[in-house]
């Protein structure tokens, strides 16, 4: 235990000390709800796209019968434009909220601890330390996760699927003037909606991830997960630093 | 040859009526969307405006582009534009061949520096200095350059000119590369298509000669009027698009009754061309029409895209052809099996551990 014990010294990232304290507020209200309703808008959007790419079989009699690709489609997008605005939000809470909501958006590499304390986390993972360490926010393995594969994911997201929806909306629209210049990157809009197909897959493994992050984490490490996204307390289990 | 010489002038010369004349002008504004006023407008430039030569030349090519041209819908619209063009240049049509036709060349260069329209179907093959592409004695590139210098503007027909199509697709042996490549400084049209559609090109020609400019353009330099639409976006099935009635299997039931052909691998949601709206051979059919679905003909590298049989682009880079499902998913499977197996290696240690853990 003592070789660990030495190198548990800082509470997070960016050091600041969580010790002796057995429970801090993490996650502000807004954050919180921003979470759980992009949770949502996220299922929404990887079944209608999946059923977009993969529709279900066919339809008989008269197309006037029905408009069940319309609506996934409806649901999509409805869908789509609301997770655009859930995450400008989710950018302004990161500017005006706490530090914690800053980490969503960047990842301090600039710091060697950093690297060491995410090597440390891995680690922690692999099974080859016993003990993590605690954090208050996200520790520095998960907030690497989440810039990667959930901040850049859903930059790519929106910038592949705004493209794909500027064609429908047309030369003159917005959603061209906005996203038009994806299609100077992939002139054939054909990969534009591969990339973003395979953007649905790498969303999926994310959400994989993370849930069972979160759960483990709740059960195993020496913080609560679960009450720090629900009620923003996170309790932490010991008193040691 | 008189440099002063009207469009009208020559049409006559070539004894099209003026009641023919007035048809074509009707016929080519409605084509290109000129309102109330076009008929007239477009008559007007023709009959005073000098005759703009025109110089089409061919580089790397099947000539699908000159065939489908050739075939204007309205016999009139052909004749019309035909003898306006073939009187200057092109070697596959002109009655001019040898050296003869390279004085033409010379000729129009000097006397129209910097008005003559120059049309370029087919590219030109970059690799061994352009030795795979040699047009009356040298690189056909050498001579798209110097010809090009010259021009008022460019046009680029076809996907070969503007994309680089089948003879630029992986590997390329012969480095063809779409014109704008080598010609930099020069405002290029282009009009790409496997052929183009021949109401789109005349449409297009008649517009450069009649307004002297190039109609508006999109990003990627097409012309705004034919192909700011997908083929999708104007599709008739479209309806049985959104109610969710497909094709599964070709000749089944649906294909019977015409309904959408998405599951079949139609590229039009992803296709920018007139055919939906144009169509082909006098507007008689265009391919989904008789129960084929798109191939994407006149989009960027769509010889590269992977089968013409699958709506997404086939992945190379995992040894054997995949698409993006089997690939992503497969990633997917792989990550939850790891979390299952992870999961379980946890919940044993954490039974193997619960002594030491309690007096931690
Ligand atoms: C589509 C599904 C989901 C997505 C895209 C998602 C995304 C995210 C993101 C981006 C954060 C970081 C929040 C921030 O820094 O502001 C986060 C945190 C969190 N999420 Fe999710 N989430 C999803 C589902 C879930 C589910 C189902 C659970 C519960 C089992 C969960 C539990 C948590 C927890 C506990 C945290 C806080 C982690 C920490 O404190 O380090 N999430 N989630
Ligand atoms: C996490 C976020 C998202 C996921 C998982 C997702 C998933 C998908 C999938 C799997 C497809 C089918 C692609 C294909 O095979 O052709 C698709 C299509 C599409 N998505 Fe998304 N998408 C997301 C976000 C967005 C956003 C933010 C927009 C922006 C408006 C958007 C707009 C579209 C459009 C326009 C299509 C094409 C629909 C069609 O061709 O009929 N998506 N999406
Ligand atoms: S047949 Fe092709 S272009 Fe027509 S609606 Fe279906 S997918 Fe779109
Ligand atoms: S339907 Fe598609 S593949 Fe066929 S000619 Fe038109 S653009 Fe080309």
């Amino acid at each position: 235990m003592s070789v660990q014990h030495t190198l548990v010294k800082t509470a997070d990232s960016d050091a600041t000390e969580a010790v002796r304290r057995s429970s801090v507020f993490v996650y502000e209200a807004p954050v919180r709800a921003w979470h759980w309703i992009n949770a949502a808008l996220i299922l929404v959007l990887i079944v209608s796209g999946y059923l977009i790419a993969s529709p279900l079989p066919t339809l008989s009699g008269e197309a006037s019968d029905h408009y069940q690709m319309g609506y996934i489609r409806f649901a999509h997008f409805a869908a789509a434009q609301l997770f655009i605005v859930a995450f400008v939000y989710r950018v302004y809470r990161g500017i005006v909220g706490n530090e914690h909501a800053r980490q969503l958006f960047y990842v301090p590499f600039w710091r060697p601890r950093y690297w060491y304390e995410a090597l440390y986390e891995l680690s922690w993972y692999l099974f080859i330390v016993k003990n993590p360490k605690k954090y208050v926010g996200h520790n520095p393995l998960a907030n690497l996760a989440m810039v990667v594969l959930f901040t850049l994911l859903t930059l790519f997201m929106i910038a592949t699927g705004g493209a794909l929806y500027a064609q429908g909306a047309g030369l003159d629209s917005w959603w061209t003037k906005l996203f038009g210049w994806v299609f100077l990157i992939w002139p054939n809009s054909q990969q534009v909606h591969t990339l973003h197909h395979l953007g649905m897959w790498l969303m999926v493994i994310f959400v994989i991830l993370h849930v069972y992050a979160a759960i483990r984490e709740d059960i195993m490490s020496r913080q609560t997960m679960l009450s720090a996204i629900i009620t923003g307390d996170r309790y932490f289990r010991d008193d040691d630093p | 040859m008189a440099a002063v010489e009207t469009f009208y002038d020559v049409i006559r010369r070539q004894g099209i009526t003026r009641r023919s004349f007035t048809k074509f002008c009707s016929l080519t504004a409605a084509s290109l969307g000129l309102g109330a006023g076009g008929p007239a407008t477009l008559a007007h430039a023709f009959e005073t405006k000098p005759r703009v030569p025109v110089i089409w030349m061919h580089g790397l090519e099947c000539t699908c582009c000159s065939e489908s041209f050739i075939r204007s819908a309205h016999p009139l619209v052909k004749d019309v534009i035909l003898s306006m063009i073939s009187l200057d240049y092109d070697d596959t049509i002109m009655a001019a061949a040898g050296f003869q036709a390279d004085a033409i060349l010379k000729e129009t260069r000097e006397k129209h520096a910097g008005q003559y329209i120059l049309a370029v179907e087919g590219n030109p093959p970059l690799a061994e200095d352009g030795m795979f592409c040699i047009d009356g004695g040298r690189p056909f590139v050498e001579k798209l350059k110097e010809m090009a210098s010259g021009a008022q503007a460019v046009v680029a027909w076809g996907s070969c000119a503007s994309w680089g199509c089948v003879q630029a697709a992986k590997p390329n042996p012969t480095h063809a590369v779409p014109i704008d490549k080598v010609i930099l400084d020069k405002p290029i049209i282009k009009v790409p298509g496997c052929p183009p559609i021949a109401e789109v090109m005349t449409g297009v020609v008649s517009y450069i000669l009649t307004f002297g400019q190039l109609p508006e353009l999109d990003r990627q330099g097409r012309p705004k009027m034919f192909y700011s639409q997908r083929i999708h976006d104007k599709c008739y099935r479209r309806p049985h698009f959104d109610a969710g009635q497909f094709v599964e299997t070709w000749d089944d039931e649906g294909a019977r009754k015409g309904y959408c052909l998405y599951k079949m691998g139609c590229k039009g949601p992803t296709t920018y061309n007139a055919c939906s709206t144009v169509r082909w051979n006098n507007g008689v059919s265009f391919p989904i029409q008789s129960g084929h679905g798109c191939i994407g003909c006149s989009e960027d590298g769509f010889w590269d895209q992977g089968s013409f049989y699958d709506r997404l682009t086939t992945i190379n880079h995992f040894g054997i052809e995949r698409n993006a499902d089997i690939v992503g998913g497969t990633a997917a499977a792989i990550v939850a099996g790891a979390v299952a197996i992870h999961a379980g290696v946890t919940a044993i240690r954490a039974t193997v551990k619960k002594p030491e853990k309690t007096d931690a």
